[in-house]
């Protein structure tokens, strides 16, 4: 910080200094743009970039080639509320079209102690994002000497990704928190929405974690059968949706923060509901 | 997104000594979505005779209905067993008759030689250009990963079990890069005497 003063960098863009006053300043700025504000990304020089790169995704270039950067969708994430906190499940497949990509993916970002994310859609729009709401969390903790409501820090991500509404980022995530005023859960999209509720699943195989979790969910279930609940429901997505896979992760959000409860092999998974059925009707 | 591509499937045969591997997954879906998990894929064309067509589901079960037909026509006319190589061609020539509104399935055949018992492997294109090989084939939406395994995997003249293991092993594997793939899988190795049919465990997700 010492040296970014010394260099004459401003954390904010100043629009009062004039153009012609301090070349040096304004040239450091042009440069590194980003690194000194992440919420700011490179756009195409376009009058509406938001408009022009709308219309370059849908439309083709001279050569008739689509210029849509095509991201990996597939996912399945669940978070719900209960009377013992709130407990998100994700699986953990990355895939690019049919082809898997990693069957180990963290699709659960942990932004703070208090704090957790969800990821689905682009994993490096979610990951990017989630940073830098990790960074405004953190110095809204130093300057104002406590930690941050999760209302306010998910609306300070889903207006920071509505900017860019429109431009191709594809983000589907939860946050999960506890404030002074109790768990909260959160779902922000890339569209625009940023909603409080008790229940989420969000990914190509929410569908199926829904019909699962639907049934099964109750506000007084003990910490065990709710973990047993989003363990499920997630394997039972990863079985009937080809791009949900690999590891069934679980955590737990607490007064206390988050806790880490497992991650289980899909496979295992499989196995041992099936055994636990045929012993069921024995 | 491919038509070949709709159900998902990963196919895979293997030449040993004496004795010819098929084996393929038992997924069947509708692109993300499983539908079932004991989907047959490998058909028994003859005591020593085996078909696989990965694909489009709907022609696989087509092309096969349409060739088994065909089959009984020769045996009844010819009153003796098909070669594998003879009913390569009778399966190139029904997918020929197709060339300008294909059936989207690539044929894989398997089997042993009725009079000398020599293995036979081979694949085709959807519009039936044979080619015949020497140690392995592989057809379905994850080719790519079951070549890649077949060749580190493979080695000339194995014998039964441990070309049970190999062709195992190679379409598990494969099967797990491939999201549109596995879901249980069934092997078959075929000898003089006798085929060995085995289903095995694999990841279900």
């Amino acid at each position: 910080m010492a040296l970014a003063k010394i260099c004459g960098l401003n954390s904010f863009v100043d629009f009062n200094v004039s153009r012609d006053e301090n070349n040096y300043t304004q040239e450091i700025e042009a440069y590194s743009r980003n690194f000194i504000n992440n919420a700011q990304l490179a756009v195409p020089p376009y009058m509406n970039p938001a408009e022009k790169l709308s219309q370059l995704a849908e439309g083709t270039d001279e050569a008739g080639k689509h210029l849509k950067i095509k991201f990996d969708h597939g996912t399945t994430t669940l978070g719900f509320q209960y009377k013992g906190g709130i407990v998100l499940a994700v699986d953990s497949r990355a895939t690019g079209g049919q082809f898997i990509g990693s069957s180990t993916m963290k699709k659960i970002v942990e932004i703070n102690d208090y704090l957790l994310g969800t990821l689905a859609g682009g994993a490096a729009d979610c990951v990017y994002w989630d940073r830098v709401l990790a960074k405004q969390c953190r110095t809204y903790e130093l300057r104002n000497r406590e930690r941050i409501s999760i209302a306010a820090a998910s609306k300070l991500l889903s207006n920071m990704i509505y900017n860019y509404k429109g431009m191709g980022l594809s983000i589907g995530m939860m946050l999960a928190g506890w404030d002074k005023r109790g768990p909260s859960l959160y779902y922000v999209d890339s569209e625009g929405a940023r909603t409080p509720g008790k229940v989420f699943s969000v990914g190509s195989g929410s569908i199926y974690a829904f019909g699962a979790l639907d049934s099964g969910y109750r506000w007084d279930l003990t910490d065990e059968e709710a973990y047993e609940l989003g363990r499920r429901s997630i394997y039972h997505a990863t079985h009937r949706d080809a791009y949900s896979g690999g590891i069934v992760r679980v955590y737990h959000m607490k007064p206390t923060g988050w806790v880490h409860i497992s991650d289980e092999d899909c496979k295992d998974l499989h196995y041992m509901y099936q055994d636990q059925k045929q012993k069921g009707l024995n | 997104m491919s038509i070949l591509a709709y159900n998902g499937g990963a196919i895979i045969a293997m030449k040993g000594k004496n004795c010819v591997a098929i084996a393929a997954d038992r997924r069947f879906g509708i692109q993300a979505q499983t539908i079932t998990c004991n989907f047959q894929k490998i058909f028994e064309m003859g005591s020593h005779l085996y078909l696989s067509l990965p694909g489009l589901a709907t022609d696989t079960q087509t092309v096969m209905e349409k060739l088994r037909f065909r089959l009984n026509l020769y045996e009844l006319k010819e009153n003796r067993k098909i070669h594998p190589k003879t009913f390569a061609s009778m399966v190139s020539n029904l997918l020929y008759e197709r060339r300008f509104g294909p059936y989207f399935v690539e044929p894989i055949i398997a089997g042993l030689s009725p009079v000398t018992y020599e293995p036979f492997i081979c694949n085709m294109d959807l519009i039936g250009c044979i080619s015949p090989s020497n140690d392995f084939v592989v057809g379905g939406t994850c080719s790519e990963q079951l070549y890649g395994m077949c060749e580190s995997l493979y080695e000339p003249d194995m014998e039964p079990d441990d070309l049970f293991e190999t062709i195992s092993q190679a379409l598990v594997n494969a099967c797990d890069r491939d999201a549109i793939s596995g879901w249980g899988a069934v092997v078959h190795v075929i000898e003089k005497d006798k085929v060995t049919v085995r289903t095995i465990k694999t990841r279900m997700d």
